[in-house]
């Protein structure tokens, strides 16, 4: 087990520099989730880390060494691909044996071993079995095995859950984060899916074009997003945004006035946040009132898109008795669950 | 209905489709003639090759394919004459040694030029290339000054250095390693496996067909070779099977059917590498059909 720290990370492809002084510490037997769309330098991270990718400048620590300069096998770290890397014309056994290949113990002990793991992953069945004959969780679930019989210090998953359909998905995720109670190891979990890292991680790396916007625990980055981005990535559907002018001491927004306790200055611009969740139809006069655009009935819930003056809201409504399509509506919200931001993006506190 | 209704009923469904015959597509047909053709005009020679190495000289000219009086008295008399014997160990070492040597060369250069990234990567592969585009017969100059300074005439070595290793092979084997997903190397890179295990261990189980492929054009090559061998060996004894079978044809007159039974006798190894090689063929196909 250890610690992972990156110092001023920075990588560059030639001239082009995709990640920019990356500060992280994970802490030992952390799970850490990285997070952000597409080509924000998750992967280029995480393969740092693994010593797959050479480091532009910056340092990264496993433990308290510095593995700079060192092979991805004398950092003791094990990793998990996306497309599950199993060989296949080997055995599910020979596949998680794999990394006992060039360890020095006796061949008993290696075999031990390999059942240990495929009996915690439950894959004592199919240990003679090759991974065309294996369905994409089984797969995984080598691939896991693989990473786990060697007992590295710090385990890294990139997208491992991609491949798979929602449902499997979902179970996995499950026994991933058992697995991860059960051994204690340091994890570093790299996906774009944002339930993904709120349902797993202990902290939440998000990143945006090789930045990173914001570290936290799920609750911190979903109930106190650092910036607009933050806001608007994590949690589903995505936060309201409104735009806002604070004048004689009222917010005016979507010709609405509302009082807050902040103070600003005179005229400036902010940006008002509100969570579909915390925006809902209700029966008297609230914040805004609208008509409705669109309704996506969802069972026990309904979401309903309303026209508030020109801007389209995300608001909740009870599954039962829904709006109709073209009411007016009165959305109601506790201002207390309302999100500020300036114009350059940064949570007003 | 009961169980044994329903598989009644769909035991007759089942003698009912088997039974009834579709109407032949016309354009099926005539795939099939044109196949057909195409099968006679590849098995011919092989036939008449089987044919005349069981005739005596005197029918040799007859077009008769079944021999009036069949004799394996040719195979007998090829079979004891001990140079044919000899002629056949040598080509089967030279073939031998070449396809493994070229196939692990070709496969380790091509792994290289694909996989990694290093100055002159891109020079190097070209300069391979286009080695393709220079003909044998113009190589054979230099090959043979070559092997007269290093004392290489009438050695196997001689025989076999031109061929230890094939441009053709390297950009084969490069192109397929392209179809390895890099996460496999890097995967074994992290599990501990130095470059070369990597390649081996690997990278190669997983282009096994294209290994295949390449050991059988490969010993074809060397098993059929006629012209630098015949060249540089002048010791009757040093002779592959191609050239020694000429030798049947030199003295005073063509003994056809000598000829044909040393080709009958020496289509036996390739045919035998064929059978071996191409079960993997059929094994890789279907191994590199299966997603990740
Ligand atoms: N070999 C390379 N050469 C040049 N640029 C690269 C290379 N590899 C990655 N990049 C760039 O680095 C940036 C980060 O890539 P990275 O693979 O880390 O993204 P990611 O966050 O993992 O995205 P995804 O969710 O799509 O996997 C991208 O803009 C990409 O174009
Ligand atoms: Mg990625």
């Amino acid at each position: 087990m250890a610690t992972v720290t990156l110092r001023n990370l920075v990588k560059a492809y030639g001239s082009t520099e995709v990640l920019h002084s990356i500060n992280l510490d994970i802490a030992n037997g952390e799970f850490v989730v990285l997070v952000g769309p597409s080509g924000c330098g998750k992967s280029t991270t995480l393969r740092m880390i693994a010593g797959l990718e050479e480091v532009t400048s910056g340092e990264i620590m496993i433990g308290d060494r510095v593995v700079n300069h060192l092979e991805p096998k004398q950092r003791n770290i094990a990793m998990v691909f996306q497309n599950y890397a199993i060989y296949p014309h080997l055995t599910v056994r020979n596949n998680i044996g794999f990394g006992l290949r060039t360890a020095k113990m006796p061949k008993a002990d290696k075999q031990k071993r390999i059942e240990e793991v495929a009996a915690i992953l439950s894959m004592t069945d199919y240990l003679e079995r090759k991974p065309a004959q294996l369905s994409g969780g089984q797969r995984q679930r080598v691939a896991i095995g693989r990473a786990m019989v060697r007992e590295p210090s710090v385990f890294l998953f990139d997208e491992p859950l991609s491949n798979l359909d929602a449902q499997l998905r979902t179970q996995m995720r499950l026994e991933i984060k058992k697995l991860h109670q059960r051994v204690g190891t340091t994890i570093v979990f790299v996906t774009h899916d944002q339930v993904e890292a709120m349902t797993m991680a202990d902290r939440i790396v998000i990143m945006k074009d090789g930045h990173i916007q914001q570290v936290g625990t799920p609750t911190e980055v979903f109930h106190k997003p650092a910036n607009t981005f933050v806001a608007q990535f994590i949690g589903a559907p995505s936060m309201n945004m409104l735009d806002a002018r604070w004048q004689g001491g009222r917010l005016h927004v979507a010709g609405q006035e509302l009082g807050t306790e902040l103070a600003l200055a005179e005229g400036s611009a902010v940006t008002l946040g509100i969570r579909p969740d915390d925006l809902v139809v209700s029966p008297e006069p609230g914040l805004f009132s609208g008509r409705v655009n669109v309704l996506e009935p969802l069972g026990s819930e309904t979401l309903v898109y309303v026209d508030i003056g020109g801007r389209e809201v995300i608001a909740r409504a009870s599954g039962r008795n829904p709006p109709r399509l073209g009411e007016s509506v009165h959305l109601a919200a506790d201002l207390a669950n309302m999100h500020l931001f300036d114009p350059s993006g940064k949570a007003i506190a | 209905m009961s169980d044994v209704q329903v598989r009644a009923s769909a035991d007759a469904l089942m003698r009912q489709t088997t039974t009834y015959k579709p109407p032949r597509d016309p354009a099926q047909i005539v795939r099939w003639t044109l196949l057909a053709m195409g099968a006679i005009v590849m098995v011919m020679p092989i036939v008449y090759m089987l044919s005349a190495s069981m005739k005596y000289p005197h029918e040799m000219f007859d077009l008769n394919i079944i021999p009036r009086e069949p004799t394996f008295e040719n195979y007998i008399f090829v079979l004891a004459d001990g140079r044919f014997l000899q002629w056949f160990v040598n080509s089967l070492i030279i073939a031998t040694i070449t396809t493994i040597s070229a196939v692990f060369f070709d496969a380790l250069v091509g792994y290289a030029l694909c996989k990694f990234r290093f100055r002159g990567r891109y020079f190097i592969f070209i300069a391979i290339l286009s080695t393709l585009m220079i003909p044998t017969e113009m190589l054979i100059l230099p090959w043979y000054m070559m092997s007269l300074h290093f004392g290489w005439v009438d050695t196997y070595w001689g025989i076999m250095f031109p061929g230890l290793m094939t441009a053709f092979g390297t950009f084969l084997m490069k192109q397929f390693f392209e179809t390895v997903p890099d996460d496999f190397l890097e995967a074994a890179r992290i599990d501990g496996l130095n470059e070369f295990q990597i390649w081996w261990s690997v990278a190669m189980p997983l282009v096994t067909p294209a290994l295949s492929a390449l050991a059988i054009f490969i010993f074809l090559g060397n098993w059929t070779a006629f012209i630098w061998p015949l060249i540089v060996t002048t010791n009757s004894e040093l002779y592959t099977l191609p050239v020694g079978l000429t030798t049947f044809s030199v003295e005073q007159s063509v003994q056809w059917e000598l000829i044909m039974t040393g080709a009958a006798l020496a289509t036996i190894p390739t045919l035998i590498v064929f059978l071996i090689f191409q079960r993997y063929i059929i094994r890789g196909v279907a191994m590199a059909g299966l997603k990740g």
